[in-house]
């Protein structure tokens, strides 16, 4: 049987490289403006865990490698090599430390996308066997049930019963030719049932066809947290078998960060073709539907509320504005953080960093510069429509004895419909 | 030969006043840098000098330094200071021809053997040069220099190309001519470069030696301080133009007429160490800086090598525009192959690729 | 002991043509081995353009968001202070036009001496403080290597050089020229092989930053 090893690693890591990875190495100045953009060093102060450093066995590899200067001080071996013995060293700094949000690549004075090289980092750690046992097992799951949690689809089955009986309203199941596929997150099916029933609510009312698919509900994508194409694009494939299948040409992915970034922006790279659908997030199709008034809400929520946007979802895919319109259709109250949007603070659970269970330590630390963030504004609830960040907010504000609580915008717009028969 | 007349009655007898004699040695302190309290020392020392023999050698040279030092308009004490030593060989200027000129070179050296000054204009082929390049009465440079130094107190070079090769030195330099004090030995060697000099600077150096009878404090190059010690830039009366960033760009633009500095046109003030600015030319009259042209650092070893006289002092002298664009054309053909065979790895890799599999993923678990 | 004219003519002559050969080969394989390493297809439907928000990025990341510039003012202020300082007396120093104008046949209007002495001035302070700033900041320190010191020194050389051949304070002349041209050498020299060359690789990785969130609708 064949293994995981260095060499495979290291020819993972000249396999990514490209121009933009050589440009930004040419140009790192070693300023350090990286770590203050980073919840991981800033919480936890510690110089090792600042972003360039993360990336430096991928920098000996371009150097070495890629350069002409690097060649020639490797003919007389003065080139640093990437031993097994680093990558083991770099396991903890490019998985438990970072949650790849990308606030580095947004702040780094040279124009240097750290994220897009730790993302492209993760693939020679797991070609050389340095991956994270959590995100592998998760990994596992996702390949082999369909789901990183390991849910089947006869949990879902009594979810949307459930949803059925509590609204009345059908949960259409495999029906071809409908606007849109939905997609759901085996967190949200765990951890948060009203986004189920939320998105029948809206949809009812806003007169959307839609359906999900026994072939694959899941939408998260454990393959882009670890960090192999391979595992991804075999997630990514059974997401477009199933929207080719039923025909559709909308596919709507949930309440989650990188599930989103996974389908939208790398899927059809992963497949190297692109999709015969389209592919939106929950609140972009939301925010859609308010556009074209096909959502009357009624009341708002007069208490303060303020938002975590996401970093998938923000600065990783541009949906900034959407969130803020629909909150603006169903909240009085309504104040931003002080650094939002695009340059919002991580959770500190996200990038597989909340399935690696041996870096919770970590994810809290991080959390605590969202904890301040949140201090300085003082609201009474949080809302936000990630369940990777949610689930990390929640436990957050627990732990330190917050009582603010945390809402999933789907849910609170689903709250506010006019109900039919006023409508009527 | 009137050997044992001192300077001071030689000048007497020649009409010059005590009075102008007084300002001379005045103007000579100022010079050399000295308190005017050293004016009466000067004086003093000036008169009672012995007129000392001078054998004035001219090898590859124009003249122009000669001509510098006898051109004045009216006779100055400068003239007289060359009447009261004692020339005893200069080939512009002596009477005797021939045999009779070279004979006298001989009488002199003989009879003041240890004590006379030689004074040289122009550069010389070198020892391992063709010795016929020049020759004076069939002996060649070399021969006539090194014979002449022999029995020398000091030797004075008079002029760039005697101090530091000149022109006939430059690029391709076709007579290996080299400067005097390459070959003078352990003989003192004072340098009065210039192309030509200032005729002050020539007159005063030899006063200097004369009234102190020792060689003047001499900078790396072994010019005299007193005259060579401070840059035309430092003492230009442009100087303010260059501070306040106002510069001549052409030589009838609104810059030049209102007098600006002459940097950008190439002018070497800052790198040259010379007395113009300070003791100007023509009695006094004017100097190239102030008639509006370039410094062009005339004073300094390798002036002729050192680049365009219009170019800034800041500009190379080489096609360095060329040199950066074949380094770059190569530099695109050198990188180009190197990440060609980076692409060849990168294909290489990707043929032997073999996809990562769950269960690979999961021997860790 | 050396000849100060001779070392000037050396410096202004076959060692320029050496450095700036140097210079130029090196500099311009590594940008070749930059743009031929090129990039994959990407098939995901953009949201945005590239190449608009890639040249917007070039410009806006040379001024710090408000967070960033809160988190660390220090580093900020003289970063951003010595960058512009070197520039303007790199680029707007008289001399050095007429050194460009020989050698690219392009330039430009100055700046009075008087000011490009003031910010020079300026400008070797920052870096002394930006020096200070490396070996006490946490994390500056921890990341610095070898070749963090060496560029620094090789940048700082030109400057305190030029400043003092301009205030001529060491003596000849031609000496003090000698040493700030051979210092400006050995920056262009030593440019290609290290992070200097972000003097020019900066406009591609900002290019691609831009262009890479411009693609997903985002202004970087």
């Amino acid at each position: 049987m064949s293994e995981l090893s260095l060499e495979r690693g290291l020819a993972a890591f000249r396999e990514e490289i490209d121009a933009p990875v050589a440009a930004f190495f040419s140009s790192c100045i070693r300023c350090g403006l990286c770590a203050t953009a980073c919840p991981f060093y800033v919480e936890t102060g510690d110089p090792k865990y600042t972003p360039i450093l993360k990336l430096e066995p991928m920098r000996r590899v371009w150097a070495s490698e890629f350069t002409l200067w690097g060649r020639l001080k490797g003919l007389v071996g003065l080139a640093p090599k990437v031993t097994d013995e680093m990558l083991a060293e770099w396991e903890e700094l490019l998985y438990d430390s970072c949650s790849m949000c990308g606030r580095c690549s947004l702040v780094c004075p040279v124009g240097n996308d750290l994220q897009y090289m730790i993302r492209k980092s993760r693939e020679a750690m797991v070609a050389s066997g340095h991956a994270p046992e959590g995100l592998i097992g998760a990994a596992s799951r996702a390949i082999r049930t369909g789901s990183p949690m390991g849910l089947q689809w006869k949990t879902l089955d009594v979810q949307i019963k459930h949803v059925e009986s509590s609204t009345g309203l059908e949960v259409p199941v495999d029906k071809p030719g409908v606007e849109y596929m939905v997609l759901l997150s085996s967190m949200e099916i765990i951890n948060f049932p009203e986004y189920l029933e939320a998105i029948a609510k809206i949809f009812d009312h806003a007169g959307v066809t839609w359906t999900l698919s026994t072939d694959c509900y899941e939408a998260t994508n454990a393959g882009i947290q670890i960090g192999s194409k391979d595992i991804a694009a075999e997630l990514v494939q059974r997401v477009v078998d199933a929207a080719v299948k039923l025909k559709v040409k909308k596919v709507i992915s949930p309440e989650c960060g990188h599930a989103y970034t996974a389908i939208r922006w790398e899927g059809p790279n992963l497949i190297g073709k692109s999709y015969p659908f389209r592919v939106f997030h929950i609140i972009e199709v939301l925010d859609e539907l308010r556009a074209a008034g096909r959502i009357k809400t009624e009341g708002k929520e007069t208490d303060r509320l303020s938002l975590h946007d996401p970093c998938n979802l923000a600065r990783k895919s541009g949906v900034i504005d959407q969130q803020r319109n629909l909150m603006d259709l169903v909240a009085d109250n309504f104040v931003d953080l002080k650094e939002h949007g695009k340059y919002q603070w991580c959770c500190g659970a996200g990038g597989g960093v909340s399935s690696n269970e041996r870096a919770e330590h970590l994810k809290m630390a991080a959390f605590k510069r969202k904890k301040a963030q949140i201090e300085e504004v003082g609201p009474d609830r949080m809302v936000t429509m990630c369940a990777t960040c949610r689930t990390q907010l929640e436990e957050g504000l627990e732990e330190f004895n917050m009582d603010i609580p945390v809402v999933g915008l789907t849910e609170m717009i689903a709250e506010h419909l006019v109900e039919k028969e006023q409508r009527a | 030969m009137a050997h044992h007349k001192t300077l001071g009655e030689s000048l007497r007898a020649h009409g010059v006043s005590r009075r102008g004699f007084l300002k001379f040695c005045a103007a000579t302190a100022s010079m050399m840098a000295l308190p005017p309290t050293m004016t009466p020392a000067i004086a003093a020392a000036l008169e009672q000098a012995r007129r000392p023999s001078v054998i004035w050698l001219s090898f590859q040279e124009c003249t122009g330094c000669t001509e510098s030092l006898t051109r004045s308009h009216s006779p100055t004490v400068e003239d007289l200071i060359l009447d009261v030593i004692s020339l005893d060989y200069h080939h512009t200027l002596q009477a005797a021809s021939g045999e009779a000129a070279e004979h006298a070179r001989e009488v002199a050296m003989r009879e003041n053997f240890g004590n006379y000054l030689v004074v040289v204009d122009g550069s010389l082929p070198g020892p391992d040069s063709n010795p016929g390049y020049s020759t004076i009465a069939g002996i060649s440079n070399y021969q006539m220099l090194m014979e002449t130094l022999e029995g020398a107190a000091a030797v004075v070079a008079v002029g760039t190309c005697a101090a530091f090769g000149g022109l006939p030195q430059a690029n391709p330099n076709p007579t290996g001519a080299v400067a005097v004090q390459t070959l003078a030995g352990d003989k003192p060697v004072i340098n009065v470069p210039g192309c030509p000099p200032v005729p002050m600077v020539i007159t005063g150096v030899l006063a200097q030696y004369l009234t102190f009878g020792k060689l003047p404090e001499m900078d790396q190059y072994n010019r005299p301080l007193a005259f060579f010690g401070q840059s035309i830039h430092d003492r230009c009366y442009r100087r303010p133009f260059y501070d306040k960033g106002l510069f001549a760009e052409t030589f009838d633009d609104e810059g030049a007429r209102a007098g600006w500095c002459l940097y950008r046109l190439g002018c070497k003030g800052p790198s040259t160490y010379n007395a113009c600015a300070t003791m100007r030319w023509n009695a006094g009259t004017s100097w190239p800086v102030e008639a509006g042209h370039p410094c062009l650092g005339c004073s300094e070893p390798k002036f002729w090598d050192a680049g365009g006289f219009y170019d800034a002092l800041s500009v190379p002298p080489g096609d360095t525009g060329s040199t950066l664009l074949a380094a770059g054309v190569s530099g695109a053909i050198i990188g180009g192959a190197a990440a060609a065979l980076a692409k060849r790895r990168q294909k290489a890799d990707l043929a032997e690729r073999q996809p990562v599999k769950i269960d690979e993923l999961e021997q860790k678990l | 002991m050396i000849d100060p004219m001779d070392f000037l003519l050396w410096t202004k002559g076959p060692m320029f043509d050496w450095a700036i050969a140097i210079f130029a080969l090196g500099m311009l394989a590594r940008l070749v081995e930059i743009f031929m390493l090129g990039r994959k297809p990407n098939y995901a439907e953009p949201r945005g353009g590239e190449w608009g928000p890639g040249f917007r990025t070039i410009f806006t990341r040379s001024v710090a968001d408000a967070g960033t510039f809160q988190r660390a003012p220090f580093n900020v202020v003289i970063g951003t202070v010595w960058h512009v300082g070197f520039f303007i007396a790199l680029l707007l120093f008289i001399p050095h036009i007429e050194l460009i104008y020989s050698v690219l046949g392009i330039r430009w209007p100055g700046l009075p001496n008087p000011v490009v002495d003031a910010v020079t001035a300026i400008t070797i302070l920052a870096m002394i403080g930006a020096l200070i700033h490396r070996l006490r900041n946490p994390v500056m320190k921890h990341i610095s290597t070898f070749e963090d010191y060496l560029v620094w020194t090789v940048t700082f050389l030109p400057l305190i050089t030029g400043y003092i051949a301009y205030h001529r304070m060491i003596d000849p002349y031609p000496l003090a020229l000698g040493l700030h041209i051979l210092a400006a050498e050995i920056f262009l020299i030593v440019l290609p092989f290290t992070k200097l060359t972000h003097m020019f690789t900066v406009f591609i990785a900002r290019w691609y930053n831009g262009a890479i969130f411009g693609r997903k609708g985002v202004a970087s």
